[in-house]
């Protein structure tokens, strides 16, 4: 018995179950999880990812979409628009939210693997700058918070407030609302400007992070869409020429370009929308889904 | 009876593959973070690699003051843990009575298992704010909030990993140096520490390893901002980590590009701190026993 056992050869046999284990590893490993969604099955679930600024607008269109059309389940997640982005180039989504516009490297990103992103405006939106409730300072200009996040300003005395030290709060950098803040406030629209946040700008990884920081510590600036201001924060009025006057950010001053942090809301498809993808955008743009828009301190895209 | 043999002959053939399975999938991990993390080296030039500014998005990829931010965490998790995690892992082992043992060791356990998720909660809504108020500072997201936490977070593997050297320390030491005339608190720091000091060194570096790993947390109370340290009142600022940047920005990076492979070069790092540290810790245990056998022989 022993001299059959001898016989065998156990190494080959070894080698074979260990190559069947490596083997399942990587098959695991390599299955896009996009694949599954993107079979030819036809699908009543409709894929939305993206922007945390859109996540409760979107969820709340999700919900109201039930009642309209029971058949379709929309499944909305967040992340930020980076990751949105990130998911309709592999193809796993069938709609990104976005609250800035694609960018020109994630569009030829995504032509690469076979798609080819279509916009779409769902809403609009304000970024409010805040401060703690206790802070004195009721105003800025574009410029001084363009000085404040670059690290000019590094005192809250320069801007006629207390002698305290400014903490500066910011999204992360997956956050559309980062990208879109870096390019309108600190480099003011300028392409050629390389105007950076300072370094010990704190990145929060969620809204919420920049609220609760913000309601806390009097040291604290932040900025967030205008539908995540809760009542407990002190929104800024901010004008981009101190001359023509400062603004709060409301629906009216957005609507009438007074208020001067404003920017488009988007939804993107993976190449034109067909049948429940279509039907669920042209309900978006309708008006019982603007609605929605205003109830939650966006601005709707139709007056 | 054949059957029995060929029975025999699987299993054992099975359980020896398991335990190659675990040196191969050590070994396919650090091949496939390779693949994907040396890129970077090559995309991106030495200067900016080794900056000391990390802007992904505008092609900054210094990774020096993320390491800097792990370091300064890891060293003042260990400044709190470490103390606290041998001192009571001394209190199970040698001085509490049978009874409090008993509710100790399994409360500590419970301890470990705790999601870390809920303790950056803790840090967020109490601790953070408590600090900054009670030390002045600019903001209580900072380095020490993390420290303070992950300090907490090693304090059970360090207390379980030393109780359990400890108590394998055989009772014959204890009593000799009783007999001899010593107190119990000579006995403890003079004959039952160095007795378990192997031990002890690997709950230490097991800690270690548990800290610098650790993500949530850091995440959501360091305040991630990419400072380079500098000096001690880089505890009191905040700092960003290497794992709550790979977690932060690995689901905004599209494959393939510079940035994915900068965060895998990260992931390299991070395997390469963590493999020196079980290194380390395999050395010490190893000279230990070396010696420990030369003084019994």
């Amino acid at each position: 018995m022993a001299i059959a056992m001898r016989q065998h050869r156990p190494h080959a046999v070894e080698l074979l179950l260990a190559l069947a284990l490596s083997a399942s590893l990587t098959a695991a490993c390599s299955t896009e999880p996009g694949q599954a969604a993107s079979s030819g099955r036809p699908s009543r679930t409709i894929e939305n990812k993206g922007s945390d600024t859109i996540v409760n607008l979107a969820l709340a269109w999700a919900e109201a979409y039930q009642q309209v059309q029971p058949a379709v389940q929309v499944s909305v997640t967040g992340g930020g628009t980076g990751t949105g982005m990130a998911a309709l180039i592999n193809g796993t989504v069938d709609i990104a939210n976005a609250s800035r516009r694609i960018k020109p490297e994630e569009r030829s990103a995504a032509e690469a693997n076979g798609i080819s992103p279509v916009e779409f405006v769902v809403a609009r939106d304000a970024i409010a700058v805040i401060v703690h409730p206790d802070n004195p300072v009721d105003r800025l200009t574009i410029d001084q918070i363009a000085a404040v996040y670059t690290g000019a300003i590094d005192n809250w005395a320069q801007l006629g407030g207390q002698d305290r030290p400014i903490v500066r709060l910011s999204r992360e950098t997956n956050s559309g609302t980062h990208v879109y803040f870096l390019e309108q406030v600190l480099r003011k629209g300028d392409l050629e400007s390389e105007a950076l946040f300072s370094p010990d700008t704190l990145l929060l990884p969620s809204s919420e992070g920049i609220t609760a920081e913000v309601r806390d510590n009097p040291n604290a600036i932040g900025y967030d869409g205008l539908g995540y201001v809760t009542p407990d924060v002190k929104v800024l009025a901010v004008a981009l020429d101190p001359s023509l006057g400062y603004a709060y950010p409301t629906i009216q001053t957005v609507n009438s370009l007074e208020y001067p942090i404003a920017r488009e809301l988007y939804m993107y498809t993976a190449g034109e929308p067909e049948s429940e993808v279509l039907e669920y955008l042209n309900w978006i743009l309708s008006d019982p889904a603007q609605v929605i828009v205003s109830q939650l301190g966006f601005v709707p895209v139709r007056r | 009876m054949r059957g029995v043999a060929w029975t025999e002959f699987l299993i054992t053939r099975w359980i020896r593959v398991s335990g190659y399975s675990a040196i191969l999938f050590v070994l396919l991990i650090f091949g496939f973070l390779l693949r994907e993390g040396s890129p970077a080296l090559i995309q991106i030039p030495p200067s900016s690699l080794l900056g000391v500014r990390w802007y992904p998005i505008e092609d900054h990829f210094g990774i020096l003051p993320l390491l800097g931010g792990s370091v300064v965490v890891t060293i003042g998790a260990m400044l709190v843990g470490v103390p606290l995690g041998i001192t009571t892992a001394i209190y199970i082992a040698e001085v509490s009575p049978r009874s409090v043992r008993e509710i100790l060791k399994p409360l500590v356990e419970v301890l470990a298992g705790l999601p870390s998720v809920m303790l950056g909660f803790l840090g967020i809504i109490l601790l953070a704010p408590s600090l900054r108020r009670l030390l002045d500072l600019p903001t209580g997201l900072s380095a020490l909030t993390g420290a303070l936490l992950l300090g907490g977070i090693a304090i059970p593997t360090i207390v379980s990993v030393a109780e359990d050297a400890l108590d394998a320390v055989p009772r014959t030491y204890r009593e000799a140096a009783m007999a001899l005339g010593a107190t119990r608190w000579q006995t403890i720091w003079r004959v039952t520490l160095p007795a378990a000091r192997s031990g002890v060194l690997t709950a230490v570096m097991l800690g270690i390893a548990r800290v610098i790993g650790e993500t949530m947390t850091v995440m959501m109370v360091t305040g991630n901002a990419p400072v380079m340290p500098s000096g001690l009142q880089s505890l009191f600022r905040p700092v960003r980590t290497m794992t709550a940047t790979i977690a932060a920005e690995m689901g905004e990076v599209a494959n393939g590009s510079v940035h994915y492979h900068a965060l895998f070069l990260i992931g390299v790092t991070l395997f390469l701190i963590s493999l020196a540290i079980n290194l380390i810790a395999a050395a010490v245990v190893f000279r230990q026993r070396t010696r420990a056998e030369r003084v019994l022989s």
